[in-house]
């Protein structure tokens, strides 16, 4: 049983997509191109066609905004988890905004930047700097106390524990990860030129059903990858902590 | 109590102080009285609570639908680990697809009405909940199970009275993320393709320069938001009322 588990892990998917293109082969169905029409205009698109018109684009807007995000949240972050007032008086002004559901922005943002590259930087970093500053609060305050009174006892400042926070503003970092991609796609469906977003949703208007599959496809495999990155970077950076715990 | 009250009376003279002295644009940002005032009035108008309706609609219908298939789909797959191997990849796979990816697919099979936001608010609140449900199901003690089971009961009775009670809290935290997916979801697809509710109105006021209502909209999403969170977060408290996690003392 144990040994057939793995192979069931690569064999399951594998039919699950046999099933999908023996299923939309012989499909007429306008909606539901054939797989192998999909894979085709995929190739066609994408490698490596549109890479630098529309893929490029798209990625450099996500990490710009995600970045800001990071570094905004920790550097408001921190002193909001060492400082009881201060993070009591933010509380429900965190709470609010983080609350507004990103897109409604959307129009704002159009407002008062423009539909520019600027516009939708902005939108992703606004939108990611949740997560990351209320794990890295938390974070800050969920440091061990034994670990403070150690750091206090050496003559050692505050600041030296503060790396403990790291893997819970990780787990935020995650988080806004996927979020990034979504504000991503949504401001290049609303304003824009190029972009990922952008080409699925005028492939759609066009009815040019192949097309919008394939770059339905690509954003999977695209979230996919930054998750996949981003598990990387994290064994990477917070090797430490898991020797410590292990 | 008093803290958050002032930083929020501060946040909000700051904002009036800022448009009045001319340091934001009155043409991109309006002042905050003239836009609490657009709230006021907008509290005695009938369109705007259909629009609060229709929003909330959407929310419903497709945390509805999430929950209904979510929830018995990952306790399925939770209870038998070669089920649970075999998907494992489907569903990491399916997880970071960007829900928003598929707004041009509802379009092309449901139209731009309601089915179109039920069916994106579904679709992204089902992830979080089929794995909150995956992990809770699977994060049974097995003592628990072991004692169950020498104690003679079936399987059906070690589902009701051992994973279930267990793998609640996982599922209550999924509700709630879930909850603000689905919300933004709904919103997403009031803005991108136009139906009927909150961020429809927000659209519309932006391309007719109605900059107050604008606002006084975007604000209503996020009181709405905060309604929604304050909700589920109050119902876990009490359904969860004997879980260790909900007994401390609020710090």
């Amino acid at each position: 049983m144990r040994r057939v588990a793995p192979a069931l892990e690569v064999l399951v998917p594998l039919a699950l997509l046999g099933l999908w293109a023996a299923w939309s082969a012989s499909s007429d169905t306008f909606y539901y191109p054939p797989l192998t029409d999909i894979l085709e205009t995929f190739n066609e698109t994408w490698v490596f066609e549109r890479v630098g018109s529309d893929v490029v684009p798209s990625l450099l807007r996500l990490t710009a905004g995600y970045l800001i995000a990071v570094v905004l949240a920790v550097a408001i972050g921190i002193p909001l988890g060492l400082n009881r007032t201060a993070r009591r008086a933010a509380a429900p002004i965190v709470e609010f905004l983080r609350a507004i559901p990103p897109p409604a922005l959307l129009p704002l943002a159009i407002v008062v930047i423009g539909v520019g590259n600027s516009m939708k930087v902005a939108l992703i970093a606004f939108v990611c700097l949740w997560p990351v500053l209320l794990n890295t609060i938390d974070g800050i305050r969920g440091i061990d106390p034994t670990l403070r009174d150690t750091a206090r006892v050496y003559g050692v400042s505050r600041l030296a524990t503060l790396p403990a926070a790291a893997p819970q503003i990780f787990a935020g970092m995650r988080t806004s990860l996927s979020l990034a991609v979504i504000m991503m796609v949504i401001s290049e469906m609303v304003a824009s030129t190029n972009g990922i977003g952008f080409f699925v949703l005028q492939s759609q208007r066009s009815f040019a059903i192949p097309e919008m599959w394939s770059g339905i496809l690509l954003l999977g495999i695209l979230g996919y990858a930054l998750n996949l990155l981003f598990a990387a970077v994290e064994r990477r950076v917070l090797a430490w902590h898991r020797e410590a715990h292990a | 109590m008093i803290a958050p009250a002032a930083a929020v009376l501060a946040v909000l003279a700051l904002w009036e102080l800022a448009v009045r002295t001319g340091l934001l644009n009155e043409r991109h940002v309006p002042a905050m009285t003239d836009t609490v005032a657009e709230l006021a009035s907008l509290l005695g108008d009938d369109d705007f609570w259909v629009a609060v309706g229709h929003t909330l609609e959407g929310w419903a219908l497709g945390l509805g639908i999430a929950a209904a298939l979510a929830i018995p789909l990952g306790i399925l797959i939770g209870s038998s680990p070669t089920a649970y191997r075999s998907v494992r990849f489907v569903i990491e796979f399916l997880r970071p697809i960007p829900s928003v990816a598929l707004v041009p697919l509802a379009v092309l099979i449901y139209g731009v009405g309601l089915e179109s936001k039920v069916f994106l608010a579904a679709f992204a609140s089902f992830w979080p909940l089929l794995v909150q449900t995956l992990y809770g199901v699977r994060d049974v003690d097995p003592v628990a199970t072991d004692t169950a089971r020498s104690f003679g009961l079936g399987r059906l009775e070690r589902l009701y009275r051992i994973k279930l009670p267990s793998a609640i809290p996982y599922i209550a935290t999924g509700l709630r993320i879930s909850s603000a997916v689905a919300l933004i979801l709904a919103v997403t697809a009031e803005i991108v393709i136009g139906s009927a509710g909150l961020g429809r109105e927000i659209n519309i006021a932006r391309q007719g320069g109605a900059i107050e209502l604008m606002y006084a909209l975007i604000i209503t999403t996020g009181l709405v938001g905060y309604g929604l969170n304050a909700l589920t977060t109050r119902a876990e408290r009490r359904v969860l009322h004997w879980h260790p996690s909900q007994r401390q003392v609020a710090a």
